[in-house]
């Protein structure tokens, strides 16, 4: 009887330092997702291929929701589409009672076809097409207006229509963050902010409904969200005061971190607020800005990321193992960054999906790109992977699935885990038939 | 010919110094078990066909994992010119 085989290596001893290239990856292998073999993943539906729990987004959005409507009594959740806007993740939000929130035409219609009425549809960001405001006015949905220009188009379109439109302004404001989010909205110390909503008050046609803020992303103090939420709240009592203009929501946007370890952090692992952490800042802020119990706005919420990172997966193959010029060890993958789009942003955990011995290399992990930007990892300590080996890439959920790049590659099946841990496929693996269905030859060009 | 620099100390566990650089190395245990192999004379290809009646591994694996090993010794400084 043969002994098992492991490919042979050295490892240099550090003593005295940290090790620079980063702390162990976890040993623990993974080798199920919500009950399923990755075996059976890969078997059935191919390596790569990005997996989705439903038992998690639900998780994570129930608790969220917990940690606002335990501390506050109005509160909304609006599922951010550019996060993943898979029909099925949506769906799931909005079985659960989210609005959706979009920034774009197709995003707007994409969440009239899942099913959501207009009015529960937030229509943000700055390029909203005349047709897109049309319908959207139709609609009764919420338009936050980003600029005058837009607004200028509102006001001529709603006069054409003669009908009124149901509107916010995005507030930018200082909230000690650096750089201060200053490119979308109305700044509110300049006082354009101010000068936005005293050309709505003098307009018949448009309805301010509410006020919105969006201060940054993946946020690690609780303390800009506080101030964002003080100084929207002042403007709507404002609002109040000088103009009897009664403010029904405030729209604190998103921002919240995922766990996930952002890159250039020397020890890995990210020290973030917890939801109920931004929970409390935010509502404490809003209950003691001075509004009457019953004037107390709705809590509009638009988080994205920390609702759905974890829930996301990414199984991935091994192609090759080499060694480069200076000795490291580096290692091939199937998936490059045009799957894994935040890994410029993260350095994600990465497992293994089967058990191995306890030496580990430190490795760097390439895509299968002809490209030398295409590193998923600069370094990882992991155990000795063999060609065809799989790994399980954490924390995937948020931006890669609507970020992902066709290029050079096909973009690869995506399933989802059911609650009763049943697996569907909600997006076929695309084909050079699907690609090609778009380009057009000229009769001279053609072969 | 593949052959350890005479200096280099190891150990039966795999813990290998080179003292003149002071750097030190730690192995699994089939890279202590060629690093053994090697200190005791035994050639290249005399070492591979021990390797293949003993493990589990095919040929043409193994034959890549050495070249790998052998780069790694290299860079390491303990290999003889």
């Amino acid at each position: 009887m043969k002994q098992p085989y492991e490919r042979p290596i050295i490892k240099k001893m550090h003593t005295g330092l940290m090790d620079k290239f980063g702390r162990q990856n976890s040993k623990e292998p993974v080798s199920d997702i919500e009950g399923v073999t990755i075996e059976q993943l890969v078997e059935n539906y191919g390596s790569p291929l990005f997996v989705i729990s439903e038992k998690q987004i639900r998780r994570n959005y129930q608790s969220a929701l917990r940690a606002f409507n335990t501390r506050y009594p109005k509160v909304q959740f609006a599922w951010s589409y550019k996060t993943n806007y898979l029909n099925s993740v949506c769906q799931i939000f909005h079985q659960e009672g989210s609005w959706a929130e979009v920034v774009s035409g197709f995003e707007y219609q994409k969440a009239i076809n899942n099913g959501v009425v207009g009015h529960q549809i937030i229509f943000n960001g700055p390029d909203k097409k005349e047709e897109e405001l049309t319908l959207a006015i139709k609609n009764q949905s919420l338009i936050h207006i980003d600029h005058f220009n837009e607004l200028d188009q509102l006001i001529q379109l709603c006069q054409l229509l003669k009908q009124k439109a149901k509107i916010a302004i995005r507030v930018n404001m200082d909230t000690g963050t650096y750089p201060i989010w200053d490119r979308f909205g109305f700044n509110l110390e300049n006082e354009q902010a101010w000068t936005a909503i005293k050309k709505i008050k003098e307009n018949q046609l448009l309805e301010l409904q509410g006020l919105h803020c969006h201060i940054g992303t993946f946020l690690l103090s609780t303390q800009p969200h506080e101030i964002a939420a003080r100084k929207l709240s002042e403007l709507a009592l404002r609002c109040k005061a000088e103009l009897q203009l009664s403010i029904k929501y405030l729209d604190l946007g998103g921002g919240f971190p995922s766990k996930n370890n952002l890159k250039g952090t020397y020890t890995g692992i990210d020290s973030i607020p917890t939801i109920d952490e931004f929970a409390t800042s935010i509502t404490e802020a809003i209950l003691n800005a001075g509004f009457p119990t019953e004037e107390l706005p709705l809590l509009i919420l638009e988080s994205g990321r920390a609702l759905i990172d974890d829930a996301g997966y990414l199984i991935g193959s091994v192609i090759a193992n080499k060694r480069l010029s200076d000795g490291r060890s580096a290692t091939i993958l199937n998936f490059g960054v045009n799957l894994l789009f935040t890994s410029n942003w993260y350095d994600h955990h990465i497992s293994t999906t089967k058990a191995y011995s306890e030496y580990t290399e430190a490795t760097t992990l390439f895509g299968p790109l002809c490209m030398n930007i295409d590193v998923i990892r600069q370094h990882i300590e992991l155990p000795l992977l063999n060609k065809g080996d799989h790994i399980v890439v954490h924390k995937v959920g948020a931006y890669n699935m609507t970020q992902w790049m066709q290029f050079i590659q096909m973009r690869p099946a995506v399933v989802l885990i059911d609650q009763k841990s049943k697996v569907h496929l909600i997006r076929k693996p695309e084909t050079l038939a699907y690609l090609d269905s778009h380009e057009q030859i000229p009769t001279h060009l053609n072969p | 010919m593949v052959k350890l620099k005479s200096n280099i100390a190891t150990s039966e566990n795999g813990f290998i110094f080179n003292p003149s650089t002071g750097d030190s190395y730690t192995s699994n245990p089939i890279a202590a078990e060629i690093i053994a192999l090697l200190k005791n004379g035994y050639t290249a290809d005399e070492i591979k066909i021990q390797l293949l009646e003993k493990y589990e591994v095919e040929r043409k694996q193994l034959e890549r994992d050495w070249d790998d090993y052998i780069l790694q010794l290299r860079e390491a400084n303990l290999l003889a010119l």
